[in-house]
């Protein structure tokens, strides 16, 4: 888009930044969600130029982090079994699971193969009519729609040998259970600017008027970050705490209906584990009924798997908050992107990788393991 | 993965019964699903995620930010208390907005899904 370059206009970030430095006057802590927007601000050291006394906390809004260690098992034992092409985007390869990713499964032998699309996978099940095709849909409502397009076009089209591995998340939900949690210092939330492309505006005024939080929808650009925190600060400074839209150019109140539709069609609601976090009721989405032949858990049988988290991995609590990636102690040391304890220092939006990516380890304190040579995975 | 980008759409076609467009991501040009869009037109500007555009962009909308964050600065110089401006830029203004290529490095797209597709 042609505005791209001007929503990185240091002379508008100035002035975002001054309007935020004179508005404030107490202290305030703002969750983003998604982890995209973690990433902007921390390439870009946004949360070192806001007043001191407004604090960013990274949210859960990562996918790939909070995708359960149980379907990750379940990914490993679907893609080793003969004749199944098992489909992923790439994040999820080096995710860890029990022991293994699905990178470790491929050099076994697994037929794993890394998409661009969900429809990439349904033409390699068109390609491969004697092979089992297997895609694993995870991901939040932004990823939702292309996945449920993808098995409304395998029945339609007729293809038998193509399913999904389903372990769809919802950000509302999970806004409620940061909420709602003992611990919780949120008071703003920065909401996913494209996860309301999709689902428009709807759910969210009554999540901010029963918890008395300000919600501002936005943008992934610098500036968006800036509008976003100096239009949640505004309003904290003014007891306000409705929804607003700073992502007007990509965000409809109504989101997208074509999507929402088919969403509808494809999935229904239910109870989802989100990894290092726990079960969120009606947090996430499974095959509905009518494309149940579609689910590959069914299809696989995959049950009885046994799980078992790194018990240093501390990656639970960064993503509800509660700490930052520099406080934990395997970070940089015995945790790094080439040697990954949990999914937050191996996915691209993974908190831990921001913080790892971009050298912000000046904010660690003192540590003498030296850090690998090279932070990039 | 989540991430989606925006996209100008160059032609558009059809697939298997559905409506798809060629996009130009900056230069990279992918195929893309218009379901969600049916009435995209070659010239605009969508969000594009994994394949599948999700929303127009509205430039006009875009217009009206950039333009809002221009008129900040001047409404605070009117309106604004200028000690308050200057102790601000005192505390954050030393011109170091950090858009500085030594602290942006590309973000990690993972060698190993690069090395995924080339085998």
């Amino acid at each position: 888009m042609k505005y791209i370059e001007e929503f990185q206009d240091p002379e508008l970030a100035r002035r975002l930044l001054d309007d935020i430095h004179a508005t404030v006057t107490r202290p305030w802590a703002l969750m983003e969600v998604c982890g995209g927007q973690t990433h902007t601000i921390i390439r870009h050291g946004i949360d070192q130029l806001l007043p001191e006394q407004v604090e960013l906390i990274h949210g859960p809004g990562c996918p790939v982090c909070v995708t359960p260690l149980e379907v990750i098992d379940k990914a490993l034992e679907i893609a080793s079994r003969p004749g199944v092409i098992f489909c992923s985007f790439g994040d999820m390869l080096r995710v860890p699971g029990t022991g293994r990713d699905l990178f470790q499964v491929r050099s076994e032998g697994g037929d794993v193969r890394v998409v661009y699309s969900p429809l990439d996978a349904l033409r390699i099940a068109q390609q491969n009519p004697a092979r089992e095709v297997v895609f694993f849909g995870i991901g939040f409502e932004t990823t939702a729609p292309p996945n449920a397009m993808t098995v409304h076009q395998a029945k339609k089209l007729g293809i038998p040998n193509f399913s999904l591995l389903v372990s769809h998340v919802r950000v509302p939900p999970a806004i409620e259970a940061i909420m709602t949690s003992p611990s919780c210092r949120v008071q703003a939330f920065l909401a996913a600017g494209h996860v309301c492309s999709v689902m428009g505006m709807g759910e969210y005024p009554e999540l901010a008027a029963r918890h008395r939080v300000p919600i501002v929808v936005t943008g992934f650009e610098p500036l968006d970050i800036l509008e976003g925190v100096r239009r949640a600060v505004r309003q904290l400074e003014r007891g306000e705490h409705t929804v607003d839209n700073a992502y007007a150019r990509a965000v409809r109140p109504e989101g997208n209906p074509a999507a929402l539709a088919m969403l509808e069609d494809v999935f229904e609601v239910t109870d989802r584990a989100w990894r290092g976090i726990g079960v969120i009721p009606a947090s996430g989405w499974r095959l509905s009924a009518r494309y149940r032949d579609y689910d590959a858990e069914h299809r696989f049988s995959v049950t009885g798997i046994a799980t078992q988290e790194p018990a240093e991995c501390r990656s639970g609590e960064v993503l509800q908050g509660l700490i930052k990636p520099h406080e934990c102690e395997a970070f940089g040391t015995t945790c790094t992107p080439r040697t990954p304890l949990g999914a937050t220092m191996v996915s691209s939006e993974g908190a831990c990788a921001a913080y790892y990516l971009y050298r912000r380890l000046d904010l660690a304190p003192a540590r003498t393991a030296p850090l690998e040579a090279s932070p990039v995975v | 993965m989540c991430l989606a980008v925006p996209g100008r759409v160059l032609d558009i076609g059809e697939k298997d019964g559905t409506r798809m467009a060629t996009v130009d991501f900056g230069g990279v040009v992918k195929e893309v699903c218009l379901e969600y869009l049916p009435d995209l037109q070659v010239g605009e500007y969508a969000i594009v995620h994994v394949g599948f555009a999700l929303q127009r962009l509205d430039e006009e909308s875009a217009k009206q930010t950039l333009e809002l964050f221009a008129q900040l600065g001047m409404l605070q110089e009117e309106f604004g208390d200028p000690w308050e401006r200057a102790a601000a830029e005192a505390g954050a203004g030393d011109g170091d907005w950090p858009f500085a290529d030594d602290i942006a490095q590309q973000p990690h797209t993972g060698d190993a899904v690069q090395e995924a597709q080339q085998q």
